[in-house]
């Protein structure tokens, strides 16, 4: 009985310092970034061009790449995740699939710039591009897309879809109109989510989209390189002839976690009101 | 016997394996037009499985074959020319557990006719209301028709589930086990509702409540083990029963 209850204090306490822990980090790192940050962070550095000493460039490239790269992931990862969650049948080709999604969720993402280097740097020959940038991206994305999306239509209780049939739709209808909609916090979620690691990578886009950025600010041409904040922050860092290079760092690695966190309420709050309104209360 | 009773679907010798499990063994019966035809039997004794062939939501379990006739009017519903998607709009379904969507009580209603291409603001609103009305609800729900189904009682879920299925104007409303997720008022309005139901619907209802298959339906076939063991005026089943097995259930002796 003693030893019961002494037990039971104990992974308490584990478990209570556990969470404590995560959170303590948490909040340090966030007080440390946004600390040093806050001091350079300026309407001139996070909008002004690169000839001013600002990283608007970056940031811009940052949102352009991370838009152009949902473009392709969204539609093929989304669709993937659909067709094995809703039409797929235990077989020997769904293995694969889902194989094949597992492993390139393995594959470093150093790895994919470098493939993206070789493909659309030199075999396409279009050089350091934010469209190749994008691309290689998209594949880092892809994987988590399609288990995310699998999963959030997984928790759909299948009584809706039966529902549904019953009444004579079809099973797009069915998808479409009950289990999207029932599910699509699960879908935003896993869209954030891929949407934060896009905006953090630098590895990929070191090798494809390059450590320069337009002279012209804001540029849409896709064909050009595009530095964005994650990359800027590698190469001032690495680079030992860059001015003010502390603070550029600082400044860049507090918006980056401020883009983030932007980028999140921005999606999540509205996905969130609009489950609500679903689920009801009462 | 009245005269103008007509056959609504005519079951022969229907068998059907759940992978090699043999769940329904040569079962031939006839549901009459505007009857309700109730469906009784101990757990597993495939009542349910057959409730499910006539509109044929078996096919969503995977290895489930079937063989014999199934004929809704005089038409094989397993003939290649028929479209499972318009049989099911003839041949609707409540389920055990209410399943409402997770959105509001006007869209839950309003969706089978919006899957069926009406889209006409005021069609759709006499749909509903008279979808809800025939299922007893409109009282309940007028005041809250555009927030979420999810916060209905159980038994309004249940009977949002009917006028659902109303709306689609079927010809044939299957139940399975309507009511045995619902305390005892819901389940006398579902009942209540089911007598009014009849005199524009075929019903066939699942229950494993005898009580309720004597007070609500016209005919019973008692289901074991796969078998239909008999079938007939649900009077004459509940009094006279010709098979040892019929009285063995009904007198409680097991199940």
């Amino acid at each position: 009985m003693n030893s019961n209850r002494l037990s039971n204090t104990v992974a308490t306490v584990i478990l209570w310092a556990s969470g404590f822990f995560i959170v303590g980090l948490l909040v340090f790192f966030l007080a440390y970034i946004l600390g040093q940050g806050f001091k350079v962070l300026s309407l001139d550095f996070v909008f002004g061009p690169a000839s001013q000493g600002g990283v608007g460039p970056q940031l811009f490239n940052t949102f352009y790449i991370l838009v152009l790269s949902l473009l392709y992931s969204v539609p093929i990862g989304v669709g993937a995740g659909i067709y094995l969650a809703e039409y797929a049948k235990p077989s020997r080709l769904t293995n694969l699939v889902r194989l094949s999604t597992e492993c390139l969720a393995t594959v470093p993402s150093i790895v994919l710039g470098l493939f993206g280097l070789i493909i659309f740097v030199n075999v396409l020959g279009l050089g350091f591009t934010i469209l190749g940038g994008a691309a290689a991206l998209a594949l880092l994305n892809l994987p988590v897309l399609v288990r995310v999306t699998e999963e959030a239509l997984r928790t759909v209780p299948h009584a809706h879809r039966e529902g549904s049939l019953a009444l004579g739709s079809t099973q797009w209808q069915t998808i479409r109109r009950v289990v999207l909609p029932s599910s699509i916090l699960g879908l935003i979620t896993g869209i954030t989510l891929v949407s934060g690691r896009a905006i953090g990578e630098a590895a990929i886009l070191v090798f494809t989209a390059g450590t320069s950025v337009s002279r012209h600010y804001p540029d849409f041409n896709p064909l050009v390189a595009g530095e964005t904040l994650a990359v800027h922050l590698w190469y001032v860092r690495g680079e030992p002839l860059v001015a003010n290079a502390d603070a550029v760092a600082a400044g860049s690695a507090a918006l980056l976690v401020l883009v983030v966190l932007f980028f999140n309420l921005a999606i999540g709050l509205p996905a969130r009101i609009y489950q609500r309104r679903l689920r009801g209360s009462n | 016997m009245e005269v103008n009773v007509e056959n609504k679907f005519v079951v022969q010798n229907l068998n059907l394996f759940y992978k090699d499990v043999q769940a329904l063994r040569s079962i031939s019966m006839e549901i009459m037009k505007q009857q309700i035809t109730a469906l009784i039997g101990p757990s597993g004794c495939g009542k349910t499985t057959f409730l499910r062939v006539l509109n044929r939501m078996n096919d969503l379990i995977e290895g489930v074959r079937i063989d014999g006739t199934v004929l809704l009017d005089d038409q094989d519903i397993f003939g290649p020319d028929v479209d499972v998607v318009n049989l099911r709009k003839r041949v609707g379904m409540v389920f055990q557990r209410p399943n409402p969507f997770p959105m509001s009580v006007y869209d839950n209603v309003a969706y089978g006719p919006r899957i069926h291409g009406q889209k006409n603001k005021s069609q759709l609103d006499q749909i509903v209301e008279k979808s809800l009305r025939s299922a007893a609800l409109w009282d309940e729900v007028s005041n809250r028709l555009f927030k979420s189904a999810l916060g209905l009682s159980g038994g309004q879920q249940q009977r949002l589930c009917i006028a659902r299925l109303l709306a689609v104007e079927p010809e044939v409303v299957l139940m399975d086990e309507p009511t045995s997720a619902l305390d005892p008022l819901s389940t006398l309005k579902i009942e209540e509702l089911l007598r009014d139901l009849k005199n524009h619907y075929t019903i066939v209802i699942v229950t494993h409540n005898m009580q309720q298959a004597a007070r609500v339906s016209d005919s019973t076939a008692f289901f074991l083990n796969g078998d239909m063991v008999e079938f007939g005026p649900t009077e004459t089943l509940f009094t006279r029963p010709k098979d040892q097995r019929t009285e063995d259930y009904i007198t409680g002796r097991f199940g």
